[in-house]
């Protein structure tokens, strides 16, 4: 179960990383996500369930949520679509 | 053809729709999506070309980087000192974690007389299978009350920075809705149709089921605020405005708090007159048990959902 602990512990902290470099702001909210989810996992290993599905709830699923609206209102994803348009 | 109902009718059942789709005689997208191209957003050539000379302006009038020795050290240094800082605040949380006790010690500091009363009086005194709720809803209500209130008032200040009040501004907003949201797809809807019940069934479970298991008013509420946010994303304004206006929110959110503020005011009155509450503590481990605790889970669960519901909506058409 360490070794899981561990492995899990590891992919917080390249998520945390990885969320505060990347460029594109889609794909930090992605990785935001994602680092949620394994905390809740970890919260599930540290024997409190209670935290564990708030954190699924409120982290990965409403936060999620409302930073997508977020960009999609200050047209950010909108952008990167028609820079892709362009690359083709 | 052994077949006893006619061809045409034949079409309409769920067979011969699969038969149909199998065949790839009918195209599932037809009638069915939204088939109009979106528009992709473009910026004015006026505008963007106004902005570089905007920015040209900064950097050459405003700033005048190329003879402005203080904003050159100053930016070189800006950039440095947030390193710095950053390090600094690194090695300080870092030497605090190390001088932390290591976990689940007997002699660690938050091992004391509470936490042993918690544990060994908790459930002869709140009636909570499960402790942590038996906590924070009996022994700390006054907490989450005002936890509640935090997240009313967080709607408020929401509601206060997104609202759209002009009519013709709101109707923008919906036409623009329309552009960012294809309405109508059949994916979507499909497995929101699926998913929905048993996501809010789910939330039901946790929030009644808080005092005996894992979970809650606060996860509960969080868990259907999103299920109302799916089945919003799949079938639009129209139908969930028939079951949920700001005007529900409103009530719905009032009879809460004013529930939980009532509920616990008579519990504090009656003990700190040290007068029997004649609410039974009940069997531990059934649903009907622990006090008010099932009330108070159901009245958070309430605000959290209705809550996460309006934050979204707010963010994205601003008012509804």
């Amino acid at each position: 179960m360490t070794v899981f602990n561990c492995i899990l512990l590891g992919f917080l902290v390249v998520c945390a990383i990885a969320a505060s470099l990347s460029k594109k702001l889609l794909n930090t909210i992605l990785i935001f996500m994602s680092y949620s989810l394994i905390m809740s996992i970890i919260w599930i290993l540290l024997e409190s369930p209670d935290l564990a599905i708030t954190e699924a709830a409120v982290g990965a699923g409403v936060t999620t949520v409302l930073f997508l609206v977020t960009l999609k209102k200050i047209n950010a994803i909108l952008k990167k679509e028609e820079d892709g348009q362009k690359d083709e | 053809m052994s077949r006893k109902i006619p061809e045409e009718e034949y079409r309409k059942t769920l067979s011969g729709r699969f038969r149909q789709w199998l065949d790839g005689t009918k195209d599932p997208f037809l009638g069915e999506v939204e088939m109009k191209k979106q528009e992709p957003f473009r910026e004015p050539e006026q505008v963007v070309r106004r902005r570089k000379q905007d920015r040209k302006l900064l950097t050459e009038r405003v700033y005048d980087l190329e003879h402005n020795m203080e904003v050159r050290i100053f930016q070189r240094f800006y950039k440095i000192f947030s390193v710095l800082f950053c390090i600094f605040l690194v090695v300080m949380l870092l030497t605090a974690v190390s001088d932390l006790p290591s976990f689940g010690q007997a002699d660690n500091p938050p091992n004391n007389e509470v936490a042993a009363r918690y544990i060994e009086k908790g459930l002869q005194e709140t009636g909570a299978v499960n402790i942590v709720t038996g906590m924070i809803l009996d022994y700390r209500a006054f907490d989450t009350l005002g936890e509640s209130h935090v997240l009313f008032i967080a709607t408020c200040t929401v509601l206060i920075l997104l609202r759209v009040d002009k009519k013709g501004d709101k109707e923008e907003g919906e036409a623009n809705d329309r552009i960012h949201e294809p309405k109508n797809d059949v994916i979507l809807q499909a497995v929101a149709k699926i998913l929905v019940p048993p996501v809010f069934l789910f939330g039901i479970y946790i929030i009644l089921a808080g005092h005996l298991g894992p979970g809650g008013g606060f996860s509960g509420g969080a868990v259907i605020g999103a299920g109302l946010i799916l089945y919003l994303n799949a079938f639009g304004f129209a139908r969930t405005e028939r079951i949920f206006t700001a005007k529900t929110y409103r009530r719905m959110s009032f009879c809460a708090l004013a529930c939980y503020s009532a509920a616990k005011s008579y519990s504090f009155y009656t003990g700190a007159n040290h007068i029997e509450s004649v609410i039974p503590l009940g069997t531990p481990g059934a649903i009907l048990s622990s006090g008010l605790i099932l009330v108070l889970n159901i009245c958070v669960g309430v605000v959290v959902a209705g809550t996460m519901y309006t934050f979204y909506v707010m963010f994205r058409k601003g008012g509804y």
